[in-house]
């Protein structure tokens, strides 16, 4: 049984983690691009960028000061046990949302819709998100929180099977110049794209592709994995660097997420991940261990599935394939 | 990084900064100023422009600087504030409010994120010899944390709440910025925008465009969203 005492400390921590500390495989993956850029302006900007993540570090301070939107990614064990079930671990995460935004602090950026209330803490209907997934054999309990901005840099749009590769191409390269105009999507980013699912599940897997997988990690179907590449280096020879200045760094990686969807469509979504890209991980063990991570791990074998059973007896048939 | 790029022009400015100090700045320089901002956004402007609330301060003597921004803040239980992290928000949706604000604040800096267009540099900051600062990043926001040095007040701060408050605070070396636009009206991001489209049609060779089209959808590169 997983206690509600360290479900609330570790989610604290995680809050602070996720604003604070720019993750390695972000930092690493942007120092590369800082080295390839030869555009003055965007040059500045990628090193006051480096040098405010040491601050936000040294201080204990929020490391960019609009937290977006922040939210929460939860992956069960199949055979894990949380004390007083998911409504006490909503209650959880909601309440450490709350106390991290007042004592860090951060901005408390959530309000009603059409009444634009604002209980100062970052908590409201529907906020923050919380989303689940699972594991079989095992026990533990991971918890991810991501604080993506919630204003640029993300787009919807319904494709077609005949727009093919390069309708995908296109939208995709729309999305970027269109946001990284300004820098509104606050490049160099991680771009995730999401692919088929239904409407709603498109953009959620591009949101996850973005926020969920680290700089270098690839699609598992060599092909996508090939297109990731193939899109990272379109995106960085667009022209656009940092805050749409001149420059070649506004791709740090692309990452690719599919969804069975209607046999007459493509939909398809484009997310940004910027510059200040907050996420902190940890797993919770049934005996009270913990262990802090940056890598969420989430789309793991079992949330790729495409067979029916678990685990897949056989391989699809590749008569109907 | 390598060392073939050319260093750009560091400036301190004070925060009410007459027309001869705006003068020596172009488009590209970075700016750190010194004295008092305050922030004001969509929360302010509606509440003062739309709704005609009287400022319970004399602005035009007390800041040249509007930062269109919200802190990382919270308030203590003493009724202290802490605030240790600012980052602007995109300036294009202000657009609407600037003409009446630079009346009312006598504003002669204004700071937020992306610019705003050239229509509105000419339209309302030329006339009003004003010019426009882009924060950095985006996202400095730890950096900039370090230059406030004190928070002086949080207005409307109840009613408003924290995002969208008033808030004065007193800056030192706060910074970076960079100069978008000029006295002239020129704008930085216009100028990047213009060399970025001449190569687009060669990133945009071999797509296609899309089998369903969308409302106000153009093929013209050079359009922005703004």
């Amino acid at each position: 049984m997983i206690q509600l005492d360290v479900i609330r400390e570790t989610a604290l921590k995680l809050m602070e983690k996720a604003a604070i500390e720019i993750p390695d495989d972000y930092l690493t993956g942007l120092k590369n691009i800082a080295d390839k850029e030869d555009g003055d302006l965007s040059s500045f900007v990628l090193e006051a960028m480096l040098e405010n993540y040491e601050v936000a570090k040294e201080d204990r301070r929020a490391m960019c000061a609009d937290t977006g939107v922040p939210r929460w990614y939860v992956k069960m064990g199949n055979e894990v046990a949380v004390e007083g079930g998911p409504v006490a671990l909503e209650e959880a995460l909601r309440q450490s949302t709350a106390s991290s935004t007042i004592d860090l602090p951060l901005r408390p950026n959530r309000v009603h819709p059409l009444w634009r209330t604002d209980y100062n803490n970052n908590v409201g209907i529907n906020a923050p998100e919380i989303e689940y997934s699972f594991e079989p054999d095992s026990d533990w309990l991971d918890l991810t929180t991501v604080h993506k901005g919630g204003l640029f840099g993300t787009d919807y749009r319904m494709l077609f099977p005949g727009d093919g590769i390069n309708g995908i191409k296109r939208f995709y390269i729309d999305s970027l110049v269109a946001f990284g105009r300004r820098g509104l999507a606050c490049q160099p980013a991680i771009i995730g794209i999401g692919l088929g699912g239904s409407k709603d599940i498109t953009m959620l897997l591009g949101k996850q592709a973005a926020c969920l997988r680290t700089v270098g990690d690839r699609n598992p179907d060599p092909k996508i994995a090939e297109l990731e590449e193939q899109f990272k280096k379109i995106g960085n020879s667009i022209g656009i660097g940092a805050m749409g200045f001149v420059g070649n760094s506004m791709v740090v990686d692309c990452h690719i997420e599919v969804g069975y969807c209607h046999t007459g469509g493509l939909p398809m979504s484009v997310h940004a991940f910027c510059l200040s890209s907050r996420r902190a991980t940890a797993r919770l063990f049934a005996d009270g261990r913990v262990s802090f991570r940056t890598n969420p791990n989430w789309f793991t074998p079992f949330m790729r599935r495409e067979t029916v059973e678990w685990p897949p007896e056989k391989k699809p048939s590749k008569k109907y394939a | 990084m390598a060392s073939r790029k050319k260093a750009l022009k560091k400036i301190r400015l004070n925060t009410s900064p007459d027309v001869n100090d705006l003068r020596h700045l172009h488009i590209g320089d970075i700016v750190y100023l010194d004295g008092i901002v305050y922030t004001g956004r969509e929360g302010v402007y509606t509440k003062v422009i739309d709704q005609k609330a009287k400022l319970p301060i004399d602005l035009p003597n007390l800041s040249g600087t509007n930062f269109h921004c919200s802190p990382a803040a919270s308030v203590s239980q003493d009724g202290s504030y802490n605030v240790k992290a600012v980052t602007a928000t995109a300036s294009f949706r202000f657009s609407k409010w600037l003409e009446q604000w630079f009346k009312i604040s006598g504003a002669k800096l204004i700071i937020g994120k992306g610019g705003m267009s050239e229509n509105d540099y000419k339209k309302n900051f030329i006339p009003n010899a004003a010019i426009y600062l882009t924060t950095v990043g985006y996202g400095t926001g730890a950096l900039l944390g370090r230059g406030i040095k004190k928070v002086l007040d949080a207005i409307w701060i109840k009613e408003l709440g924290i995002a969208q408050a008033m808030w004065i605070l007193k800056v030192e070396n706060f910074g970076p910025f960079i100069v978008e636009s000029d006295l002239d009206g020129n704008s930085l991001f216009e100028r990047e925008n213009k060399i970025i489209s001449k190569n687009l049609d060669s990133v945009y060779a071999g797509t296609e465009r899309a089998i369903l089209s969308r409302f106000g959808e153009t093929d013209d590169r050079s359009e922005e969203l703004i």
